[in-house]
C-alpha cells in the first residue's frame, strides 16, 4: 500500500491518504488568532474520492471555538459529499459546542432564540418598478419630513408668543450666554473676514475703473456692497458655520444622552429651555456683529484708498456720504435678524432630530449647516427681489 | 511553574494629590471567575483600565498571561488585546454598526478571514451569547438593555479570548434578566474555560459566579475566596457581606 504524507509549513495539520481513506491529524494551535492559517490549510485538503475520514485530535495543543468552527464546516461539507466521518478517540467538546449553538440549543437559560434564517427585504425584480419605487419613497419621505418642518415652526411660534407675554419664560440668563457665545466670542473671525472682503472689491475694482479713469467710484463699490450685501450676508455665513453647528451638536448630544427627555419628564418645554434662548440670543448678536462687520468693513476700503489710491481720508468720507442714500444701512442690518432666525431655527430642528447614533449626529449636524447656508442665501436673494420693487 | 494568567503587584495610580491605589496587588488564576468589588470612588475602574492598558500606573507591574503590559509599545500592546474580551458598562457597543458588524470588528482588526467565514462565526458568538439570530441585523439602539449586554458579550468573545474582563455586567438589568446573565457567564466560562475577571455591586452575581473575590479598601486589595472574604473583619467589607441586602445569601450560603 502506497501512502501519501503532506504537512504543511505551520503544522497545524498533517493529512495522509490511503486509498480512499483521509487520515487528518491536528497539531499546533487551532486559535482564531490563527484563522487564517487554519483556513488555508483546511481548503488545501482534498476531499475527491474520499470515502472515509478519520480525525485524530490528540496532538493539538489548543481548540478555540473559531478552529471548532473551521473543522465543523469541513465535516459538513465532508458529509455533504458522501464521506464517512470518524474521529480517533473522543470528538472535542468544542465542536459539539458549535453544534449546539448553530442549532439554537444553547445557551441554555434562554429560549426564544431559534436560529431562523434571515429572509433578506424583497427585491423589486423590474428597474422601471424599481426607480418608481424609489420615486415614491422620496415623495412620502420630504413630504413628511415637509410637515415635520411646519410643526416645528409652529411649536416655535407658539414657544416665543408665550415667551413675549412673560419675560421669566424668556430665560434671560440663558439667552445672555448664547449671545455671548454666538455673538462675542465670533467677533475676532467676522473682524477679519469683513476687513479682507473689503480689500478684496476695493483692490479688484481699482484695477478695472482705473482704465476709465474712474477711480473714485472704488469708494461706492465698497461702501454700498459691504453696507447692502456682504456685511450681512457673510458675517451670517460665518455664523451659520459657526452657531448654526454648534446648535445642532449641542442639542443633538443632548437628545443622546436623553437629556432632552428629562427636561420633557420634569415638565419643562425643551422648546422654551433649550431652542428659544438660542434663537433669541442669535436674533440680537447678529445685527450687532453685521454692524461692526459694516464698520470694519469701510475701514478697510478707507485703509486701501490711503495707501492704494492716495485717496485722502476726508475726501473718502465725503465720497461715502455722497453714495449711500438714507436706506443703504438699514437695507443690510434689517436682514440681520431674519437670518439668524432662520440659523438658529435650521441649527436647533436638526438638533433636536437626532436619535440613536452618534453617526445621526454628524450626519445632521452637517445638514443644518448647510441648510442654513442655504436658507441665508435664498433669502437673500428674496429680499434683493423685493428691495427693488419697493424702489430702496 | 504555572503562572497566573493575570497579575497585578504594586499598583499606584494618583491622579494629582489624590492617591487612588497604593501598593494593590491581585493575582487571578486560569479557569476562575474573580470579582472585584469596592465601593463608589475606590478606583475599580480605574484598577479595570489600568489593566486594560487604557492608563499607565504611575507605579506596579500588570503582567497577563506573563507579560508586563507596562513595559509594552503601542503595537505590542495591541497584540496583547487580541487575547482578551472586555465588556463596558453601558456596553460601548458602536452606535453605526449593526450587532453583527460590532462582533465582526475585533476579527477585522486582528485576523485575516474571508467575509464568508466572518459572518458565520459572528453569527456563532452571537448565537452563544443567548441572543436571537435576528438580533444579528438590529443597531444597538434597537436593543433591549440585557440584549446590548449580551451583543457586548458576543463582541468580546469574537477572537474566543480565554481572558473575560466584565465591568458591572448585570448592572440595569431587571433581577431575571440578571440572573440569566449569570448563568450565562458560568454556562460560557465551563464550557469554553474562560477566566473571568468581573467588577461588581451584584451581591447576587458574587454568591452565583464568583470563586475569588478581591475588595479595595483602603487603597489596596483584599482577596481571598468567597468563603474567606465573608469572614474578614476589615469593617467594610463586614458592611458589605453582612448588611440587610446580604443576609439572605449568607443564610443560603450556610457560612
Amino acid at each position: 500500500m502506497h501512502a501519501q504524507v503532506k504537512t504543511n509549513g505551520n503544522r497545524l495539520l498533517e493529512v495522509r491518504r490511503v486509498a480512499e481513506v483521509l487520515e487528518l491529524q491536528l497539531t499546533g494551535e487551532w486559535r482564531a488568532l490563527r484563522f487564517s492559517e487554519i483556513d488555508a490549510a483546511v481548503a488545501a485538503v482534498a476531499l475527491s474520492g474520499v470515502r472515509r475520514i478519520e480525525i485524530s485530535t490528540e496532538r493539538l495543543q489548543a481548540l478555540d471555538l473559531s478552529g471548532a468552527w473551521r473543522l465543523h464546516e469541513l465535516i459538513k461539507q465532508a458529509r455533504a459529499a458522501g464521506a464517512e466521518v470518524a474521529f480517533k478517540g473522543a470528538p472535542p467538546d468544542q465542536l459539539r459546542l458549535v453544534d449546539q449553538t448553530l442549532r439554537g440549543e444553547s445557551p441554555p437559560c434562554s429560549q426564544q432564540n431559534r436560529p431562523v434564517p434571515l429572509s433578506p427585504i424583497e427585491e423589486l425584480e423590474a428597474p422601471a418598478l424599481r426607480s418608481l419605487e424609489y420615486l415614491g419613497r422620496h415623495a412620502v419621505f420630504y413630504g413628511r419630513d415637509l410637515v415635520r418642518d411646519l410643526a416645528f415652526l409652529g411649536r416655535m411660534t407658539t414657544t416665543a408668543a408665550r415667551g413675549l407675554l412673560s419675560f421669566k419664560r424668556l430665560r434671560p440668563t440663558s439667552i445672555a450666554r448664547h449671545v455671548y457665545d454666538t455673538g462675542i466670542t465670533a467677533i475676532p473671525i467676522v473682524s477679519l473676514i469683513a476687513f479682507l472682503i473689503s480689500v478684496i472689491i476695493a483692490y479688484m475694482s481699482a484695477q478695472q475703473l482705473r482704465n476709465f479713469g474712474a477711480v473714485v467710484f472704488v469708494v461706492d463699490l465698497v461702501t454700498i456692497g459691504v453696507l447692502r450685501e456682504l456685511g450681512v450676508l457673510l458675517t451670517s455665513i460665518i455664523v451659520a458655520g459657526r452657531s448654526g453647528s454648534a446648535f445642532a451638536a449641542e442639542i443633538g448630544s443632548m437628545k443622546l444622552n436623553e437629556e432632552v427627555d428629562a427636561l420633557y419628564a420634569t415638565g419643562v418645554d425643551p422648546f422654551e429651555a433649550l431652542v428659544l434662548p438660542r434663537v433669541v440670543g442669535l436674533v440680537i448678536a447678529l445685527p450687532l456683529l453685521t454692524i461692526l462687520a459694516d464698520l470694519i468693513g469701510l475701514m478697510g476700503g478707507a485703509l486701501l484708498c490711503r495707501y492704494l489710491l492716495d485717496m485722502p481720508l476726508t475726501q473718502y468720507v465725503t465720497r461715502v456720504q455722497d453714495s449711500i442714500q438714507a436706506t443703504t444701512f438699514w437695507v443690510g442690518v434689517i436682514k440681520a435678524p431674519v437670518f439668524a432666525v432662520l440659523i438658529g431655527m435650521a441649527g436647533c430642528y436638526r438638533g433636536m432630530q437626532v436619535r440613536d447614533s452618534s453617526r445621526e449626529l454628524g450626519r445632521l449636524t452637517t445638514l443644518a449647516v448647510v441648510q442654513a447656508i442655504f436658507l441665508v442665501i435664498f433669502a437673500d436673494a428674496l429680499f434683493a427681489v423685493l428691495f427693488l420693487e419697493l424702489n430702496i | 511553574m504555572i503562572y497566573p494568567i493575570l497579575e497585578v503587584i504594586g499598583l499606584v495610580n494618583r491622579f494629582g494629590s489624590q492617591l487612588v491605589h497604593e501598593g494593590l496587588n491581585m493575582e487571578v488564576r486560569e479557569d476562575e471567575v474573580f470579582g472585584i468589588v469596592g465601593g463608589s470612588g475606590t478606583g475599580k475602574s480605574v484598577l479595570l483600565r489600568s489593566i486594560l492598558g487604557l492608563q499607565r500606573p504611575v507605579a506596579g507591574i500588570i503582567r497577563i498571561e506573563g507579560r508586563d503590559i507596562t513595559r509594552l509599545g503601542p503595537s505590542q500592546l495591541n497584540k496583547v488585546k487580541a487575547h482578551y474580551g472586555v465588556t463596558f458598562q453601558q456596553g460601548a457597543l458602536y452606535s453605526s454598526l449593526t450587532v453583527r458588524q460590532n462582533v465582526q470588528l475585533p476579527m477585522i482588526e486582528h485576523v485575516a478571514m474571508s467575509p464568508a467565514a466572518r459572518d458565520e462565526l459572528a453569527m456563532l458568538k452571537i448565537l452563544l451569547a443567548g441572543l436571537p439570530a435576528d438580533a444579528a441585523d438590529k443597531y444597538p439602539s434597537q436593543l433591549s438593555g440585557g440584549m446590548v449586554k449580551r451583543a457586548a458579550l458576543a463582541r468580546a468573545l469574537a477572537l474566543d479570548p480565554k481572558l473575560l474582563f466584565l465591568d458591572e455586567p448585570t448592572s440595569g438589568l431587571d433581577p431575571i434578566s440578571a440572573s440569566e446573565f449569570d448563568e450565562l457567564i458560568l454556562y460560557l466560562q465551563k464550557e469554553l474555560r474562560l477566566t473571568v475577571v468581573m467588577i461588581t455591586h451584584d451581591l447576587d452575581t458574587i454568591f452565583r459566579t464568583c470563586n475569588r473575590v478581591g475588595v479595595i479598601v483602603d487603597r489596596h486589595m483584599e482577596v481571598d475566596t468567597l468563603e474567606g472574604i465573608v469572614n474578614n473583619p476589615h469593617p467594610w467589607i463586614q458592611a458589605y457581606f453582612h448588611g440587610d441586602r446580604a443576609r439572605l445569601h449568607l443564610e443560603q450560603h450556610g457560612t
